[in-house]
């Protein structure tokens, strides 16, 4: 069901090449560049600060580039006709008149890009804010307003979306339709960029990772590439003897640390190796699972030399 | 489920992008005014800032004008001579211009105070077209606004007068239309210098402050200002400028329209500054 091809959508590509944005002496964004495809979210992660917001600013024509370029098509974003038809954006979901109702919120974007009135009855459909579209945007919950932002973003149609943190500050229920959302949007080929700070979050929405950390690229990747890549773990062992166990393990090559629950975490060797070690030497094992590192070790892992501010643990 | 074609657009090939059902490929400039049109009228300060103006207006001129029989009773003959019932009646102007100035403020500070500013540049990116949208309407607003408070505010007031016995004007009388209409001028000009001080400071509480120190801080102390900056005062609001509004000949200010010209550069200048800040500073 696609309540939105009253119109056609024209999918570009965004092609962001070389960018850097410097505030005086601070370099915000370095030299990045990434492609966000049609028909894929593509997630982009950067610890706070990294410069993610400041590079959706560069690419919406909000904020001038120090060097490179941002390209939705092949077309600076100031070069597009009709920009609301080709990219649609939401960058801070507070930012509507509070005492302006959400109806009139959406019929004066709709009205400055030619859009039929229509398309904002259509939209409020889409995000199920029909009820509430004669509401002050200043009434709304978070998660509501998080919706009129997208039923903004939505009201051209357009082939590229383009949202910063959209799942912030949402319960869960707000944080599973969001999900859902971006992945029907890239499914009806539009190209998605959604930015996030939480690995976990991507892990469940994206296609496409492009990690930053100080403005500059650390990782541009597919996201089953890097589950491949960070998911050579260990393996979790719950048994009789954990001592004896972890003894006969090192001896075998493999590195053991302590886990839960005087459980053992074990590295270099499969479970299959692990289980004949043991049955060799009699020792019964209650527990025997392989371990993904999760996305969250791997991101930080990634992304710890270029935090900006790290807290002390002790 | 319905599925739509998509195009491809490349840099290789960009001009192959164009559905048949494309929408438009140009935004004219009137729509753009239109939207920001919604934008004002969807919003119920709008209305209550109208309202007030309407009611602060047309009341100081009553209050002005309540008791001014007896006044007149004492003046010399001399201060007769210098008796301007128009200008008595417009007087309230000088109320108007800082409510019609908030008007001007509002239209672009509410935007970065909520961020919406962000929303409207990406909607419209051609920054010059969507702060000249905002320069159109709140000009016409202020124009409208402006000489229906200075055509029923000199109605009310030459009424008031008559009821007291004292002399009055009628519209047709020499320079009185010029000083009516020129009120609703003067007005319009302040709207827009209010507007180029939202853009230029981006915050409401600055340019608020910015705008009451230009109108009234520094025509109360036009007397501290030295020799060699006179000359400004002569074009500056709620001084020089304000000639316009009477009737009455002053030595001091032969050609009050040519005051009134001076503040509009004045305007236009503040308004090019903004204009070049609007399109170069990030949001």
């Amino acid at each position: 069901m696609n309540l939105l091809s009253s119109g056609p959508v024209r999918t570009h590509r965004i092609d962001v090449r070389g960018l850097t944005k410097k505030y005086g002496p601070d370099t915000v964004v370095d030299d990045l560049s990434f492609t966000v495809e049609p028909g894929h979210v593509t997630g982009f992660l950067g610890p706070n600060g990294a410069g993610k917001s400041t590079t959706m600013k560069m690419i919406l024509g909000l904020a001038t580039p120090t060097q490179g370029s941002a390209t939705i098509g092949g077309l600076d974003y100031h070069d597009l006709p009709v920009p609301l038809v080709h990219v649609g954006a939401l960058l801070d979901a507070g930012a509507v008149h509070g005492s302006r109702t959400a109806h009139d919120h959406l019929l004066a974007l709709a009205v400055s890009n030619g859009l039929p009135a229509a398309r904002v009855g259509a939209v409020l459909e889409r995000t199920g804010l029909t009820s509430v579209a004669g509401k002050h945007a200043g009434q709304f919950s978070l998660g509501m307003r998080q919706r009129l932002g997208i039923a903004a973003a939505l009201l051209g149609d357009p082939g590229v979306l383009i949202f910063d943190e959209p799942v912030n500050g949402l319960d869960p229920e707000g944080i599973r339709w969001i999900r859902g959302f971006m992945r029907s949007l890239a499914h009806e080929g539009r190209a998605v960029l959604v930015s996030s700070h939480l690995m976990s979050e991507m892990a469940q929405t994206a296609d496409h990772l492009v990690v930053i950390g100080r403005g500059r690229l650390i990782a541009d990747t597919s996201m089953n590439d890097f589950m491949a890549a960070n998911s050579e773990g260990t393996v979790l062992v719950r048994c009789s003897e954990p001592e004896v166990l972890a003894r006969l393990l090192t001896a075998a090559g493999a590195t053991v640390r302590d886990g839960l629950e005087s459980s053992l975490v074990v590295a270099g060797l499969t479970g299959a190796e692990i289980g004949r070690l043991a049955a060799y030497n009699d020792i019964v094992l209650s527990e025997l699972a392989p371990q993904q590192a999760s996305l969250e070790d791997a991101f930080m892992e990634l992304t710890k030399d270029s935090l900006e501010y790290l807290g002390a643990t002790s | 489920m319905t599925r739509f074609t998509t195009t491809q657009l490349t840099t290789a090939q960009p001009t192959t992008a164009q559905p048949t059902t494309a929408p438009p490929t140009t935004m004219p400039f009137t729509r753009t005014v239109h939207t920001e049109w919604v934008k004002f009228r969807s919003l119920r300060s709008t209305w209550y800032t109208l309202a007030g103006l309407a009611l602060a207006g047309l009341g100081i001129t009553a209050l002005a004008l309540g008791s001014v029989g007896a006044e007149y009773a004492d003046m010399t003959a001399a201060e007769r001579m210098d008796w301007d019932p128009t200008n008595q009646s417009l007087t309230t102007y000088l109320v108007a211009q800082l409510i019609i100035g908030v008007l001007g403020i509002l239209v672009i500070t509410s935007e970065y105070a909520t961020g919406l500013i962000q929303t409207s540049l990406a909607a419209t990116p051609r920054r010059h077209r969507l702060l000249a949208a905002k320069a159109v309407l709140v000009t016409a607003v202020a124009a409208v606004a402006g000489q229906a408070l200075m055509f029923a505010s000199f109605f009310l007031g030459q009424a008031m007068l008559g009821a007291q016995g004292v002399p009055n004007a009628s519209i047709g009388d020499p320079g009185v239309l010029s000083a009516v209409v020129g009120g609703g001028v003067y007005l319009a000009a302040i709207s827009l210098l209010a507007l180029a001080l939202g853009v230029i400071l981006r915050a409401t509480a600055g340019a608020l402050a910015t705008l009451v120190a230009i109108i009234f801080l520094i025509p109360g102390f036009a007397g501290l200002f030295p020799g060699w900056l006179g000359w400004l005062l002569d074009f500056w609001p709620t001084l020089g400028a304000a000639e316009v509004l009477t009737t009455v000949p002053n030595p001091e200010y032969p050609a009050p329209w040519l005051n009134l010209a001076g503040m509009c550069l004045g305007v236009a200048a503040t308004l090019t500054v903004a204009f070049v800040l609007f399109r170069r500073r990030d949001v």
